[in-house]
């Protein structure tokens, strides 16, 4: 065992961890922050997509004792039943989520997506490599939301709810 | 998972100590902890390297090129403003491979030394000579549409995964190799090895040393270049076929080409028949066709995988057509 400190929504926790676990799961076994789902384990479905440092991971492919003195976000981190992020409610007005399982993977991703964009990084699609400003188009959201599966199919509500968002946060 | 030891590495002598003792070197873990998980890759220590001071991107004041750090991660070598606008192919190359998240992860080191997504390398019920070295190859007569159709052996022909590795080995790209024992620097085109009777020997690496940077020439060519990648979904999915390309046109004759293909073949494919035929041609369709399929005379397919060299070559004239193109209009629109 190895003593691992987690810095997870704010607060520090001391774990005693063994090195095979996951981020994905100290998070959810060993902090019982449940919000954070295990969806395929291994790194194709983005169900258990959290905020490191700002940026987007996998937490299902990362191990735990390397995410050390990291500031790590989760979904009860971005919003709470009575406090929602305006990303969450963009998902419920634009009908963003069937089961929802894959709802809080969703979201941490197009936070730090949109921080990507915001700090000019480009996609695939994106149509000439060295301009300043991207516009964030329907093509570009859903390339850089690709990480993240919906079995249910309410990607059109997603990019929806992202684009809605976008547009807020660029007024 | 097995059971494992686990170090982490704040400096360079630390983890190079650790490597040389047997440990692995750990970076995103995209692939090495999937592979673990599924007990292909069995380390019984880790070290991890992420913390080394080798995530910068720097400028070779001596020949012009640039140094990539081998802790460099995917998505910030993408979107290096030097990069993009000296090196598009790489730039591209990284942004078509797997998805934000890994992009976020993924290290350059690491991404040169993932291993093959041919799926008998994780099924333990098949032979798979790069798991269990003298086992057989179940892709061969099994499910083999994804395998490679270049460099090919009786033994295996499953094909390389990387995208990035492509670009670079077209750009001629050169790992930098440390060890307690000492420096040396690999042309990216010597690092993999075909797989010949030995699979499983899939680099030119000694067990102890470790990858810490890749470094880029001077590249004139390389301002005009792109990476072409078809798949089987437009996104977050392997390559069938891809292909790096560099072109410069004078007069209309080809006078600089850099070839490479992805998802064809066992290693990083350097297209040098291709490249031969190119060069001092007239930069026509007809060339651009007589060079692709000079690239592809040796290729060996098999029912699943014919169609490849059909679309590889498709692939080849499509993105030096495009290239050829796009410099015709830079001409047109005035200085470059």
């Amino acid at each position: 065992m190895t003593p691992v400190k987690l810095r997870v929504n704010g607060s520090t926790e001391l774990l005693e961890l063994d090195p095979r676990v996951s981020l994905l799961d100290a998070l959810r076994e060993h902090l019982g922050l449940t919000g954070t789902k295990k969806g395929c384990n291994q790194g194709a479905c983005g169900a258990c997509t959290v905020l490191v440092d700002g940026e987007r991971i996998v937490a299902c492919l990362a191990l735990a004792v390397q995410y050390a003195e990291r500031e790590i976000t989760t979904i009860e981190g971005v919003g709470q039943p009575d406090h929602l992020h305006p990303l969450q409610e963009a998902f419920v007005r634009e009908d963003g989520f069937q089961c929802g399982f894959c709802t809080s993977g969703q979201i941490c991703s197009a936070l730090g997506m949109l921080a990507e964009h915001r700090a000019g990084m480009p996609s695939v699609v994106t149509p000439h490599l060295t301009d300043d400003e991207i516009a964030l188009t329907e093509a570009e959201i859903k390339e850089r939301m690709s990480g993240n599966l919906c079995r249910c199919g309410a990607y059109e509500g997603i990019v929806g709810a992202v684009q809605s968002v976008a547009e807020e946060m660029s007024q | 998972m097995r059971a494992f030891g686990y170090v982490s590495a704040p400096d360079l002598p630390t983890a190079l100590g650790a490597v040389a003792a047997g440990a692995r070197p750990l970076g995103g873990g995209t692939n090495l902890v999937d592979l673990m998980r599924d007990d292909v890759e069995r380390p019984e220590t880790l070290v991890d390297v992420t913390a080394l001071p080798l995530a910068g991107v720097d400028e070779l004041q001596e020949s012009g090129g640039l140094r990539i750090g081998a802790m460099v991660r995917n998505s910030r070598l993408a979107a290096d403003r030097r990069v993009r606008s000296r090196y598009p192919v790489l730039a591209e190359s990284l942004l078509a491979g797997a998805s934000g998240q890994l992009r976020n992860m993924a290290t350059v080191g690491g991404n040169l030394l993932q291993r093959t997504r041919c799926p008998y390398l994780r099924d333990h019920a098949a032979a798979c000579n790069k798991r269990e070295p003298g086992s057989g190859c179940a892709a061969i007569d099994g499910i083999h549409r994804g395998s490679a159709v270049l460099g090919t052996s009786e033994h295996c022909i499953a094909a390389h995964p990387s995208d990035m590795a492509v670009a670079l080995v077209a750009l001629d790209a050169v790992v930098e190799v440390q060890s307690l024992r000492a420096t040396r620097r690999i042309p990216l085109a010597e690092l993999h090895r075909p797989p010949g009777d030995t699979p499983h020997v899939e680099t030119d690496l000694a067990p102890d040393e470790l990858i810490t940077a890749v470094e880029l020439p001077a590249l004139p060519v390389a301002r005009t270049s792109r990476y072409r990648k078809v798949r089987d979904r437009a996104s977050f999915a392997f390559a069938l076929v891809s292909v790096a390309a560099a072109l410069e046109v004078r007069d209309g004759d080809v006078v600089d080409v850099r070839l490479a293909l992805g998802g064809v073949a066992t290693t990083p494919w350097r297209a040098r028949e291709a490249e031969r035929v190119l060069l001092g041609a007239p930069a026509t369709e007809e060339t651009f066709r007589r060079a692709a399929a000079a690239e592809l005379a040796s290729a060996i397919s098999r029912p699943q995988n014919a169609f490849k060299v059909e679309l590889a070559q498709r692939t080849i004239v499509a993105t030096l057509r495009r290239l050829a193109a796009e410099r015709a209009d830079d001409a047109e629109g005035g200085p470059a």
